[in-house]
């Protein structure tokens, strides 16, 4: 191959990353084969566990609980140093000392979701009943599993009302999910960049990062882990594909337009002669350094099965029947892969329940991404909307 | 559509009460301590804090996404919307009252609007600016022009307002599609009542807008 540079190596060994999948540095929660996880798929998932961060200190009557909700590649170091990659919490724009979610007002929690890769259990923690990984012996998770989940993380926390649930994208349907499943636990609903089902357009870009995933012989079927191995070059493709969905043509163009990398006239080969190539190849290998290929299958699965209103016989609207939590819903103009008309259609819906809404829609051109980004009318928006349900909460004095 | 793009009360109609305008304080006044309300074109909030302040469960719609991002900031439950497409999406009875204040005449189809606000509100509460009113009639009149005035200066082709009406028009309206008017004041150029006990014609002349509490009527 002419001047083909592959995806570099991962810079962490195996051994460290699986470190983290069972032996996690954050707290863990422990359920035993007397609290099994009834999962969807008709499994009950035991022994498990979740591993968790909270920040700030729950207040005396437990009201100021805050729940943030992890996107699919996220997990639930929101606004610490990550202990793999060493980067800041990837939600440190929102949460954290100042911030529109701040520890000193709220005690905050954020789990790694149930099929993840970063301490809770999933296909890359070890299967108790064979001492071997789990691999596709994991059975398939769904959005309201991963729900089901928390909800025993938080009872086990002592919580029984979350003063707010808080996600974006994939971390958004947890929050509808949060909703629907358990109303009357959730005070505040900030839902961000999300919908109540997966279209037919995410669930195919999801298979293409799949099939990227299965196409790398080193993934082995699934069972790279017996053969010591991780199908790096698969997943980073995958990651690839999906980092161009997160962004916009706009913010594409803004940021790399047809600028070269390092040169200033082609090559004439397939090396990553332009800016935007090298970064998403950048993309790529960043993230086989955290991540664990099969758990990205599951939880792309997991987003792809999700549909609220065919829960609820078809009508979305009866998913919030009666619902008393405070919405706030926010989309951004240029997110094409979660677009403004999703989070209308969910606005509809909890308009026809006479559900107390916020909806903004945020001009940006950064795409679905922007949820991550500075943008500061969203904070002001998140901001707003917590403060004044954190009033009718009745948070006050050192609370708030 | 905000207020300030259907009606700028930058003119003498603003006459404010502390921090908030005339009509809305009529509004205010007009709806029950601890009733759900929704306020259709609710602008940038501001109706809908002077509600907040007396304890009332305010919701808004409101089509420019500035004005919405606006009351979103400030805490109040408002959805970016049209009043012409989305009042539909809500069930009958979901409010105590409904509120469209200044926004009647940008609607594409009043009628259908009006007869959603009470089947949504048990009650309604409109305003309008009145078409009738004599500063209008004179310019149309011997002017020949179509009318502007320091609170509706927009040209006819760049007016927000494409359904203007007369105090006697939506009358005439309500009668139609059985709606009750249960309350109705003028108020004039200064933002002040024009007497009760004067006849209708000098509402329809000397009424700058008007404000009407409606419900629904009896079957006809």
């Amino acid at each position: 191959m002419v001047g083909v540079k592959s995806v570099p190596s991962p810079a962490i060994s195996a051994d460290e990353r699986s470190h983290e999948v069972d032996h996690p540095s954050s707290q863990v929660a422990h359920f035993g084969t007397e609290q099994p996880l009834r999962l969807d798929c008709g499994v009950d998932l035991t022994p498990f566990q979740i591993a968790y961060q909270t920040y700030g200190e729950l207040n005396a009557d437990r009201s100021n609980a805050v729940l943030i909700c992890h996107a699919l590649t996220g997990d639930q170091h929101v606004a610490n140093v990550h202990p793999v990659t060493g980067k800041p919490g990837w939600w440190e724009t929102l949460v954290g000392p100042g911030r529109p979610i701040d520890p000193k007002h709220y005690f905050i929690i954020c789990s790694n979701v149930i099929g993840g890769c970063m301490g809770s259990t999933g296909p890359a923690s070890i299967n108790p009943a064979t001492g071997k990984v789990w691999g596709l012996d994991f059975p398939v998770i769904t959005i309201p599993d991963m729900v089901r989940a928390q909800a025993m993380l938080i009872d086990r926390l002592g919580i029984d009302t979350l003063f707010a649930v808080v996600g974006g994208s994939m971390g958004g349907m947890q929050v509808l999910q949060w909703t629907s499943a358990y109303p009357a636990r959730v005070f505040s609903a900030l839902a961000i960049a999300c919908a109540t089902r997966h279209s037919a357009q995410n669930i195919a870009f999801h298979e293409l990062g799949r099939q990227a995933v299965m196409a790398d012989p080193d993934w082995h079927g699934g069972g790279y882990a017996d053969h010591g191995i991780h199908p790096h070059r698969g997943l980073a493709v995958a990651r690839m594909a999906a980092h161009i969905t997160y962004l916009s043509d706009a913010a594409l163009h803004r940021k790399f337009g047809r600028r070269m990398q390092d040169r200033e006239l082609p090559t004439f080969s397939f090396d990553a002669d332009f800016q935007v190539e090298s970064y998403l190849r950048y993309q790529g290998s960043s993230f086989v350094e955290r991540f664990d290929a099969n758990s990205y299958l599951y939880l792309t699965r997991a987003m792809d099965y999700f549909d609220i209103a065919a829960d609820h016989g078809g009508v979305l609207a009866k998913a919030f029947a009666g619902i008393q939590t405070r919405f706030c819903v926010v989309s951004f103009t240029s997110d094409w892969l979660f677009p403004t008309s999703e989070s209308r259609a969910l606005v509809h819906a909890l308009n026809a329940s006479s559900a107390r809404v916020s909806f903004a829609e945020i001009e940006t051109d950064r795409g679905h991404d922007a949820f991550l980004l500075d943008v500061p009318e969203f904070f002001d928006i998140s901001r707003a909307f917590l403060q004044s349900a954190g009033k009718a909460r009745g948070l006050t004095g050192k609370d708030r | 559509m905000s207020v300030q793009e259907v009606l700028p009360l930058g003119g003498p109609s603003s006459a404010q009460s502390g921090q908030f305008r005339a009509d809305h304080l009529l509004v205010a006044e007009m709806v029950k301590p601890g009733s759900k309300v929704l306020d259709v074109g609710c602008g940038e909030g501001d109706l809908l804090q002077l509600l907040e302040t007396r304890g009332i469960d305010g919701r808004g719609i409101e089509l420019s996404r500035e004005g919405v991002n606006r009351c979103v900031a400030k805490g109040l439950a408002v959805v970016q919307g049209d009043a012409d497409t989305d009042l539909v999406n809500y069930p009958d009875d979901a409010f105590d009252y409904v509120i469209l204040s200044q926004t009647l005449q940008a609607t594409r189809q009043p009628r259908v609007v009006l007869e959603n606000l009470l089947r949504i509100g048990r009650r309604a509460i409109v305003s309008f600016p009145n078409f009738g009113f004599w500063k209008m009639r004179l310019q149309l009149l011997i002017g020949g022009h179509m009318p502007r005035t320091e609170n509706l200066p927009a040209t006819w082709y760049d007016t927000a307002n494409i359904h203007f009406c007369t105090i006697k028009d939506f009358v005439e309206l309500c009668d139609e599609i059985n709606v009750k008017m249960e309350r109705s004041v003028a108020l004039d150029l200064y933002g002040r009542p024009v007497p009760l006990n004067l006849p209708w014609w000098v509402w329809n002349m000397f009424g700058e807008q008007a404000v009407f509490l409606l419900s629904r009527g009896g079957g006809k």
